[in-house]
C-alpha cells in the first residue's frame, strides 16, 4: 500500500503525517508511507488545500487532519 | 447554479497565484484549529487571552474555553480531543494552560509561552498592542513550520 501525505512542510502537514503513521503502526500493516511537499506533485493530484492524504493514488482527504481512527477505517478498507 | 467561467490566462494567474503561496506559506488553512490559553492573573495570563479574542476575530482559530476542561465537562474534553489543531498559550513557564490538557489526555500541537517572547511577567493588567501582536505572529510562524 502506497500512502502519500501532501503539504509543503507546517505544523499541520506534520501532524497529519503523524496520524498516519501512527494508524499504519497500530494495524501493523505494510505500507510506505511519502510525504509530497512538492507544490507541482501535490497540484497532480488535484488537491488545492493542504494537508490532503492520498491511498493507492485515491485522494481520501484534503484540506483537514483526519482523526487516526478515521485513518485506520480507511486503511482497512472499511 | 451557473458554472462560473474562467479564462485560460485567469486560470494560469490562478495556478501562479497559489504556487507562490504555497512556496511562501502552506496552504493548510481550512484545518479546524483550537485556541486554549491560560488567561492567567498577570500582565500575560491577559497578552494571551487577548491573543486568543484575535485568533477568534480573524477566524484563524476558535477560542475554547480551558475552565470546562479544567472542569473534566466530558463534552468539552471530548471536543478539545477531537479537533485537528490545538494551540496552547500560556502566560509564564509554569505552563498552567498545556498541563491542564494534559492531565485530561489532550497533546498541544503548539504551545506558546508569552514570557518566552520577551515579556516580562508582572502581577497588573497593563499591556500593549505590540505585545499581543507578537504573541499573535509567533504563533502563526509555529504552526506554520
Amino acid at each position: 500500500m502506497d500512502i502519500e501525505v501532501l503539504g509543503t512542510g507546517c505544523a499541520k502537514c506534520k501532524k497529519l503525517e503523524e496520524n498516519v503513521r501512527n494508524a499504519v503502526a497500530e494495524l501493523g500493516i505494510e505500507a510506505t508511507v511519502t510525504k509530497v511537499e512538492d507544490i507541482t506533485k501535490i497540484m497532480e493530484h488535484g488537491v488545492m488545500n493542504t494537508p490532503g492524504v492520498v491511498i493507492d493514488g485515491v485522494v481520501r482527504s484534503e484540506g483537514r487532519i483526519p482523526s487516526q481512527q478515521e485513518i485506520r477505517s480507511w486503511l482497512q478498507g472499511k | 447554479m451557473a458554472a462560473r467561467k474562467v479564462s485560460y490566462k485567469t486560470q494560469l494567474e490562478e495556478i501562479r497565484r497559489m504556487r507562490i503561496d504555497m512556496a511562501e506559506n502552506c496552504l493548510c488553512n481550512g484545518v479546524k484549529t483550537l485556541i486554549c490559553v491560560c488567561s492567567g492573573a498577570s500582565n500575560v495570563g491577559q497578552i494571551s487571552n487577548k491573543a486568543a479574542m484575535v485568533f477568534g476575530e480573524e477566524g484563524t482559530g476558535r477560542f475554547f474555553c480551558l475552565a470546562g476542561i479544567g472542569g473534566n465537562i466530558a463534552r468539552m474534553v471530548d471536543t478539545a480531543r477531537d479537533e485537528e489543531m490545538r494551540v496552547v498559550i500560556d502566560g509564564c513557564p509554569t505552563g498552567c494552560g498545556k498541563a491542564t490538557l494534559e492531565r485530561a489526555g489532550v497533546k498541544a500541537d503548539v504551545h506558546v509561552v508569552v514570557t518566552d517572547l520577551g515579556v516580562k511577567k508582572q502581577h497588573n493588567f497593563n499591556f500593549t498592542d505590540e505585545e499581543v501582536s507578537q504573541v499573535v505572529a509567533k504563533v502563526k510562524e509555529s504552526l506554520q513550520s
